[in-house]
């Protein structure tokens, strides 16, 4: 069944046409090309698809596409600006955040919630923030390090 | 675009996402049994991504999530009430669930990640009815009731009467959860969930204990346990031995024998039924520890 829906993804407003039985992950990767939302563990626990659903971090394979008629959904794409890299990306890069890579959009996007929600946060903080966001090569001491650092330069006003 | 969810292509849909409580009621009516109802989903997609769900050809589907009849906490006379759409997030972020009833707010705050309690729904995690729910265990100690509605009708059913088996509660195909009521009872409580890791992890076993004191002796005490027996329960024989007295060595004692002895644990892929036999005593004894300080 096709279902009409509006909705706006990374800052665009779009009326889409979306059959009811796919997910938000297939609608973002496979229709819209947003390659940056990965197709993990397709079950919620893995969290490499995660997007910000109304501002918050949802699994992307856990929504149906039907659902986020009327909502708002941010995605890696969304966080550049004019062809440069978020403040936080940066970070990661700079910190050795990633090292397959691949759990790294999610981490991203937990992050920046994790990021803009809280004032002040500590290690063991952000260790609970990314309860949902698995890295299987287990490189989180870098992905920790650098969200202190992206804190630092939202702290400076080096953000958006 | 894929036509199926996950790896496993799923028949054909209908998709109904209506606004209003009087609608859903309405198409449930007409619906009966060819209707799957779904609010968050992160118990259902995987459900019918395993395989441990399959939907029927054109079954309808029921998103109930954009009902805004269905998103309210309030506390008032009756106590606090809760609507079944209200995800798991805002229900530890509510300073109303905070200051009332802050042993649901504890138990929920170690459901899932936060990716599936942004999503998750108080109602979904009660009506997919899981041995292990952990807010199920935490509304058993609570003496909470869920309210069933259907077309032109409601009834209250007490959480401790609404489970029946794995996967399986009263709630009638015509009917939908509409709301959760705790009632207004001053006391102290604690809950505790023994999983295989810190965070993210399902339990072992969990427990939720609430308690009232009057004249220093124990008037009331209601301990639930989850992921030891087919459904959420109370133990009800270990709280007669407690009520009316006080915590001593001794009674301790025989309470954590008799919570031993009333549980039905099963062995599973995470943990034996004797090994929860046994830690479901000492998560006893750790929590009355925790909420009388011997």
């Amino acid at each position: 069944m096709q279902v009409p829906i509006n909705t706006r993804i990374n800052q665009r407003s779009y009326e889409l046409e979306v059959d009811a039985r796919t997910t938000l992950l297939d609608l973002l990767r496979e229709k819209l090309d947003l390659k940056s939302v990965h197709r993990g563990c397709e079950e919620g626990e893995c969290g490499a698809c995660t997007v910000l659903l109304n501002g918050k971090p949802v699994c992307s394979c856990l929504v149906l596409s039907p659902q986020i008629n009327g909502a708002e959904v941010l995605t890696v794409e969304g966080l550049m600006k004019d062809g440069n890299m978020h403040p936080l990306m940066k970070a990661f890069v700079e910190n050795y955040a990633m090292q397959c890579g691949y759990c790294t959009p999610g981490m991203v996007m937990t992050s920046y919630y994790l990021i803009n929600t809280w004032d002040d946060f500590t290690e063991e903080d952000i260790r609970k923030g990314l309860e949902g966001n698995l890295c299987r090569c287990t490189g989180y001491t870098n992905i920790i390090r650098a969200i202190r650092e992206a804190k630092k330069y939202k702290d400076a006003g080096y953000w958006w | 675009m894929r036509n199926f969810i996950g790896s496993r292509s799923i028949s054909k849909i209908s998709y109904f996402c209506p606004k209003s409580l009087t609608e859903a009621l309405d198409f449930l009516d007409n619906c009966k049994e060819n209707v799957k109802i779904l609010a968050g989903g992160t118990d259902v997609i995987p459900a019918v991504r395993s395989g441990k769900l399959l939907l029927i050809d054109n079954i309808n589907i029921l998103d109930i999530k954009s009902i805004d009849e269905l998103k309210h906490i309030v506390f008032e006379e009756e106590g606090l009430r809760i609507g079944a759409t209200v995800t798991l997030s805002e229900v530890i972020e509510s300073e109303i669930v905070k200051n009332n009833c802050p042993l649901l707010k504890k138990a929920i705050d170690q459901i899932g990640s936060m990716q599936i309690r942004n999503w998750a729904t108080i109602g979904g995690n009660i009506c997919n009815a899981s041995p292990a729910a952990d807010s199920a265990v935490s509304l058993l100690a609570l003496d909470a009731s869920l309210r069933l509605q259907s077309k032109g009708k409601s009834r209250l059913v007490p959480i401790n009467e609404f489970f029946v088996g794995p996967g399986k509660t009263k709630l009638k195909s015509d009917e939908l959860l509409t709301e959760i009521i705790i009632p207004k009872r001053n006391g102290n409580s604690t809950f505790i969930k023994l999983g295989r890791r810190n965070a993210f992890t399902l339990s072992l076993i969990s427990i939720a204990v609430f308690v009232q004191m009057k004249d220093n002796v124990i008037s009331d005490i209601k301990i639930a346990l989850g992921a030891v027996a087919p459904t959420p329960i109370r133990a009800q024989n270990t709280e007669k031995i407690l009520i009316g007295g006080k915590i001593t060595e001794e009674n301790l004692k025989t309470a954590v024998q008799t919570i031993k002895e009333e549980i039905n644990p099963i062995n599973d892929v995470r943990a034996s039924s004797e090994y929860r036999r046994d830690m479901s005593g000492e998560l006893l004894r750790k929590a009355l520890i925790n909420l009388f300080g011997i």
